[in-house]
């Protein structure tokens, strides 16, 4: 079995004096889209932050690709090869959609093939290329979030609830552009709460409560499993639908 | 040419780029639109102030750092090329040691601020600033065998430098030269990610930006040209003083200068120092007129009276605070005259 591309085991996360991650233990498989699900406040987006570094682990290991990374700093995981897509389309408002792009090519310019599949998945960029990323609507900033993320191809892209507060026509967009990064073997690790896109995407899943991993297997097992997903999630995927 | 010269930077913007035209070309031709000692005087002084001006915007504007020690990198230039001119005569050697050991000073200084501070909030910086450039004010003012204290120093400069068109061109060129550099720099990837960490330290981070780094070099930068604007000066005054490079009173018009022009837009610090400058060195003058022409009227002629001029530029800061939140370039910008 090929080495997994992160690996977190026995993580924990103290925020000020709250214990938010207590022990938290999953795989991210390479090549594969992760979904890591759970109720508001079960510490996902923590998580994703103590991957990138944001917030420091108190307890535990991070491995990626192998290597450890609980104690680097965040630019340094960065230039590992991680993007990060933070929730509420963590974009430079003041700043053009060209230059929000540039900004996450390291060599100051995206390759120019690179870009023109991006303007493929996302169309929208190349009409608002010039226009300040704060004018955009809320869908076409949270593509200008994943466009920045996919720019140069990355080994590991985190994504912090991609759909939050998008409609329906939105998702559906944003589903054929994770189905097209799929194509590209992108180890993905996406932070979701709409459960039909995790279905329509995930790989792998590892849901999470109270700050802990409860549950980690395939998403279409999970997707078949009504009364896990009551049990796990609150819900049913029929009372979802 | 021109898109080259500028960086691709154009002030977009008809009405901007009929001011800067007047300003580059009222600098330009200075001695000889405007003859005298007094006009040109205020021209060199506009000219070392938008250099001035231009290198805390790159911290202020660009980075979104707050620090209350250009002045005193400021000041280090003018006392550099002072003391080295007055220890050394009045040679061109003395002026090029004067102002390396200013830039090396400053550059060491603005390198160690930097690494020390810039980890911590942005208030704590600022206030790290202060105390700094305060002990630099309280040092030029106790060694005064070295810097003349409170009295400053005064010196002579090389041959060619007497020239009062030969000194006024160097200035101008060196300014103009150094704004046009900036400009190159904040359109730059590197000006890039400064933009960014104003908008976002996290999110750069995130995009594997050092900050602390960029912080740091953009400290540096800054203190590089505030530091050749102080050399300017004290070539066009040769003298230094605290008063005329130190003060905190200049810090404030930095301030006021960059706010004026618009944070965060180059142009912006050349029309702010241009405003403000001829405002200081002409307002009291429109104010004697503006008082000798409403006299007999009530309260009009003691409101006008030239010894006011400081309350009027209160309220003319005011109103640009009010009515061009984002400066002058940018309320033009936005409105797209």
């Amino acid at each position: 079995m090929p080495e997994p591309m992160l690996s977190l085991a026995g993580v924990n996360t103290h925020i000020a004096q709250y214990h938010i991650l207590q022990g938290v233990d999953f795989e991210v498989p390479r090549g594969a889209l992760t979904m890591l699900l759970g109720r508001n406040g079960a510490g996902k987006t923590t998580c994703l932050r103590t991957i990138m570094g944001l917030w420091r682990a108190s307890a535990g290991s991070i491995r990626m690709d192998g290597r450890e990374i609980s104690r680097a700093a965040t630019p340094d995981v960065a230039q590992l090869g991680v993007a990060y897509v933070p929730e509420n389309m963590g974009i430079f408002a003041g700043l053009t959609v060209s230059e929000n792009l540039r900004l996450a090519a390291r060599s100051g310019e995206p390759d120019a093939g690179r870009l023109e599949w991006i303007f493929g998945l996302f169309p929208a960029m190349k009409t608002f290329w010039n226009a300040l990323a704060g004018n955009l609507s809320g869908g076409q900033k949270q593509m200008l979030a994943i466009a920045r993320a996919i720019v140069e191809p990355r080994r590991l892209l985190l994504v912090d609830e991609p759909t939050k507060g998008l409609a329906p026509s939105i998702i559906a967009n944003m589903v054929e552009a994770f189905r097209e990064l799929k194509r590209t073997d992108t180890t993905v690790l996406v932070v979701e709460q709409n459960f039909n896109f995790a279905k329509a995407l995930g790989d792998t899943v590892a849901v999470m409560d109270s700050g802990r991993i409860v549950h980690t297997g395939r998403m279409d097992a999970l997707a078949a499993d009504s009364a896990l997903q009551t049990k796990l999630l609150g819900l049913s995927l029929e009372a979802h639908q | 040419m021109l898109a080259r010269m500028l960086s691709g930077d154009f002030p977009r913007s008809r009405v901007l780029t009929a001011v800067l035209l007047a300003i580059l070309i009222g600098l330009a031709f200075a001695p000889f639109i405007f003859p005298g000692t007094r006009s040109l005087n205020v021209a060199a002084k506009v000219a070392v102030f938008v250099l001035l001006v231009a290198s805390y915007d790159l911290l202020l504007g660009y980075t979104g750092i707050v620090s209350f020690a250009h002045t005193m990198f400021f000041g280090i230039g003018g006392y550099g090329v002072g003391i080295a001119m007055v220890k050394m005569g009045a040679g061109w050697g003395a002026l090029a040691i004067g102002a390396a050991a200013a830039l090396t000073l400053s550059l060491a200084i603005a390198l160690a601020i930097g690494l020390l501070s810039l980890r911590v909030r942005a208030i704590f910086f600022a206030m790290i600033t202060l105390a700094v450039a305060s002990f630099f004010q309280i040092l030029a003012s106790q060694l005064s065998p070295l810097t003349g204290g409170e009295d400053g120093i005064t010196f002579r400069l090389p041959e060619p430098l007497q020239s009062r068109l030969a000194a006024y061109y160097l200035v101008f060129a060196v300014a103009l030269a150094l704004f046009l550099l900036l400009l190159r720099v904040v359109n730059s990837p590197f000006g890039r990610v400064l933009l960014s960490i104003r908008e976002n330290e996290f999110r750069s981070e995130a995009l594997g930006y050092r900050v602390v780094t960029y912080r740091t070099v953009a400290n540096c930068l800054a203190a590089l040209g505030a530091t050749v604007a102080g050399i300017l000066y004290a070539i066009w005054l040769r003298y230094t003083g605290p008063d005329t490079t130190l003060s905190f009173d200049i810090m404030i018009d930095i301030l006021l200068m960059v706010v004026i022009g618009g944070m965060g837009t180059l142009y912006g610090s050349a029309v702010g120092a241009t405003l403000f400058v001829v405002a200081q060195n002409y307002l009291q003058d429109l104010m004697k007129l503006a008082s000798g022409a409403a006299k007999g009227l009530p309260l009009l002629p003691d409101l006008l009276h030239p010894d006011r001029w400081l309350l009027w530029l209160g309220l003319l800061f005011i109103v640009c605070v009010y009515y061009f939140p984002s400066g002058i370039v940018g309320r033009l910008r936005a409105r797209g005259l």
